[in-house]
């Protein structure tokens, strides 16, 4: 079974959640990333923009596919990860650390907490 | 239940991330697609490709028959020639891309694993149909097909393979027997490197893999193994058409720019549709597209010519040798000129892209 880091949470569309304070950081998870293959773009939105929960933020392209990144958790978009315009390559090499995507000031705490535990996803996704 | 090929228990010990291709359980990569594009680019790799399809023809009619079913004149070919060619339709489609070789007693046709049923039954009422004289065997499933690509793969194996592989020209092939084994090797490829395709019987596949590969699983062996995501790529990069994507049964290959390998002055199947194509002059044409950005245009995506849809893509990813976003797409023939601006509709983003000259990639 695959290994996911603890205190993660998780949306049914593969990306990732940690919760420091009030600021989530979001990726994909190692499943996803080796489903996409390498990774060779990604698109994100500008700092200070709104995401919603449940709601598109961003794409992933790979060498096989195209997906759309999907975000747990309301907010604004506090940082994007800069590397991945030169280093897409980290999301498939260090999904949880250095491959994140986006950290989000989130508005509603309770999203986060409502979100999928690791068991809870890898059941929901077959894993 | 999918196909396995003679190289399976090898492509699970070696970890790949197994796939469903044309019905066969292939390896899409064991380490990653880029890895195995630049691996074979910079020295070399080998590709499993036994699930491609293998037909011998032998008979006294088996010339008069190719020249029947295939868009290339058979009959001027030589013993130890390999030539690629198309299988088309009466209207003109192509059924499959192959690679027909005359060898001393019969004619080996390799075609596409996802065309390989079809074309069986092609040429079975091709036959019936012309009461022609030969027989036809499927050795898809008692032979292995590898292919091994890179500029340092002919230095590597003119040892170990049977016969003057170094002496060998281009669609040039011969067949020699090592350890009591019959091998046939082919300088071709399908990726754009030098290199070449060896065909041996299944039960040998194993024992191949270890005299060919040696050090395959070590990090700096001259060749690691490749699976169909960088064939892909490879492919794609060298300007080779792929079936399904740049082929199929609507889409003719004078408008593919393979009119090389159609030989419009005698009859087969499909010249007299191809022949009103070539003095019309195809409606669109198969171009080459260097888009900006990393994006990548995917099958089917349109292009576009101010507001105009004036083309589809066909195939398209990320160059790991030219670090741009490359395609191949049919666009109006009128617009099918070298340093035309277009743009390619990425999901409702308008992404600026150029006509360049094919192959994106030549070694």
């Amino acid at each position: 079974m695959a290994q996911l880091p603890a205190n993660y949470r998780y949306l049914e569309t593969h990306e990732w959640h940690r919760l420091d304070g009030d600021i989530v950081t979001i990726g994909i998870t190692q499943i996803a990333a080796d489903e996409l293959t390498d990774v060779t773009y990604v698109s994100l939105p500008k700092i200070g923009a709104k995401v919603q929960a449940n709601q598109k933020f961003g794409e992933v392209d790979s060498v096989k596919a195209n997906s759309d990144l999907y975000s747990g958790v309301s907010g604004t978009v506090t940082e994007i990860n800069a590397q991945l315009a030169d280093n897409p390559g980290l999301v498939n090499n260090d999904p949880y650390e250095a491959g994140w995507m986006i950290k989000v000031q989130a508005s509603d705490p309770k999203e986060f907490a409502a979100l999928l535990g690791s068991e809870e996803y890898l059941k929901k996704t077959g894993h | 239940m999918l196909k396995r090929t003679p190289f399976y228990d090898f492509h699970v010990s070696a970890g790949a991330k197994l796939v469903d291709f044309a019905g066969w359980e292939m390896p899409l990569h064991y380490r990653g697609i880029i890895d195995e594009h630049e691996q074979t680019r910079r020295s070399g790799s080998m590709f499993d490709v036994s699930h491609m399809g293998r037909l011998h023809f032998t008979g006294k009619d088996a010339v008069a028959f190719l020249d029947r079913v295939l868009t290339r004149n058979v009959s001027a070919q030589k013993v130890g020639q390999s030539r690629y060619s198309l299988v088309c339709n009466e209207s003109g489609g192509v059924l499959d891309d192959v690679i027909i070789s005359r060898d001393q007693k019969n004619w080996i046709l390799v075609c596409n694993a996802s065309n390989r049923e079809k074309l069986v039954k092609h040429f079975g009422d091709v036959r019936r149909a012309g009461s022609f004289d030969l027989d036809m065997s499927d050795q898809t499933e008692s032979t292995a097909m590898v292919a091994i690509q890179g500029p340092k793969v002919i230095e590597k194996l003119a040892d170990v393979l049977p016969g003057d592989v170094r002496g060998l020209k281009r669609y040039q092939f011969e067949t020699g027997s090592l350890m009591m084994t019959k091998f046939t090797v082919f300088r071709s490829g399908y990726t754009g490197e030098d290199g070449v395709e060896v065909v041996l019987p299944a039960r040998m596949a194993s024992m191949a893999m270890r005299l060919l590969a040696g050090k395959l699983d070590k990090p700096d062996a001259t060749i690691r193994p490749a699976g169909l995501g960088a064939r892909d790529t490879l492919r794609l990069e060298a300007g080779m058409p792929l079936y399904g994507h740049e082929l199929s049964e609507t889409l003719d290959p004078l408008s593919a720019g393979l009119e090389w390998a159609v030989d419009l002055s005698k009859d087969f199947i499909g010249a007299v549709a191809l022949r009103d194509i070539a003095s019309a002059g195809p409606k669109r044409k198969l171009i080459g597209l260097e888009l900006e950005g990393r994006r990548i245009a995917r099958q089917g995506m349109p292009i576009k010519s101010a507001d105009a849809i004036v083309g589809e893509v066909t195939s398209g990813t990320f160059s790991p040798t030219l670090q741009k976003s490359i395609a191949m797409a049919y666009v109006d023939a009128p617009l099918a000129i070298e340093g035309t601006a277009l743009t390619a509709d990425i999901k409702g983003s308008l992404t600026p892209a150029k006509i360049v000259k094919l192959p994106f990639y030549k070694r």
